[in-house]
């Protein structure tokens, strides 16, 4: 049964995307900071995953801009969230507490574009953008997510 | 967050509000539905042993029911500070409104890390404000 209400409006959605936009963001900045702090201290399997991270997080930004430009839309600009996750971040000096944060990091998106792509299937709103168009994007964006937690997951896994 | 954590937040904040058990008219007024559609999600509610429901009388949340109305409260206080302090929305009570029903805990608590929330959240919130009280007061002094 799905819990998530209907996106309601061109506003709405486009909101959403900003969130979307945000969280990549955040993603992004925090995974260059974790891949500071722990640069030399651990394998190089974990230095990879954070620039795969933070590479893949500035694809989805981007792919998310093309979508709110045509929703007229503003973005968040990167720098911003940079100077926020600067300021509010705390290190996670164990090595554990790195991959977790990545793991709730992807979690959290592909939680996010799942919700999304349900309450937009449950909208009966004609967006200003192609539906199927918005659709193919997030779905894709979704499943790198998904791919992403496993990832974390094995790299975790091998580490236990 | 979904409809059962607006109902359960809006029934925590009447309580509040009342000092005491929460009717369905003032629950409904809340969330701006007919009092039919209240007492039908009450019902279901009180099943969850979220509630308890005494005609006449008015709502009482359980222990249960507080402490997922805390977390829905704590999550719409979230939003609602994100939608000023990252995205400047002027309207952001409205918009907090449209997107708590979108926006999961997972993906507050990760908005969570880039804004300035008290330690105090959720009890700091002013439901006749429909804001966190501290925001007021921040507003305030940065208007002086």
């Amino acid at each position: 049964m799905s819990l998530t209400q209907p996106v309601a409006s061109d506003h709405q959605l486009a909101r959403l995307l900003q969130i979307g936009i945000v969280l990549e963001e955040v993603v992004e900045a925090r995974s260059a900071k974790h891949a500071e702090e722990t640069s030399g201290e651990h394998e190089q399997a974990v230095l990879d995953l954070l620039a795969h991270a933070e590479t893949e997080s500035a694809e989805h930004r981007r792919q998310l801009e093309a979508l709110i430009d045509d929703l007229e839309a503003d973005t968040v600009p990167f720098e911003e969230i940079e100077m926020l996750v600067e300021a509010q971040y705390e290190a996670d000096k164990d090595f554990d507490g790195v991959l977790y944060d990545q793991l709730c990091n992807e979690e959290t998106a592909y939680k996010f574009y799942d919700d999304l792509i349900e309450a937009i299937e449950a909208s009966d709103v004609t967006f200003t953008i192609d539906r199927e168009r918005l659709l193919a994007v997030l779905s894709d964006i979704r499943e790198d997510e998904a791919e992403g937690v496993e990832d974390v997951t094995d790299l975790m896994e091998d580490y236990q | 967050m979904n409809t059962q954590a607006q109902y359960l937040k809006a029934i925590y904040l009447t309580q509040q509000q009342e000092d005491g058990p929460a009717s369905t008219g003032d629950v409904a007024d809340m969330l701006d539905v007919s009092p039919a559609s209240a007492n039908e999600m009450i019902g279901k509610l009180e099943n969850r042993g979220l509630l308890n429901h005494e005609k006449y009388k008015g709502v009482d949340l359980t222990d249960d029911g507080i402490a997922q109305a805390r977390e829905a409260l704590q999550n719409y206080c979230i939003i609602e500070r994100f939608l000023i302090e990252v995205l400047e929305v002027e309207e952001f009570q409205a918009e907090a409104k449209q997107l708590e029903g979108v926006i999961d805990e997972t993906v507050a608590d990760r908005l969570d890390t880039i804004i300035d929330r008290k330690p105090q959240c959720p009890d700091c919130f002013d439901p006749e404000g429909d804001v966190c009280g501290l925001l007021e007061v921040e507003a305030e002094v940065t208007s002086d």
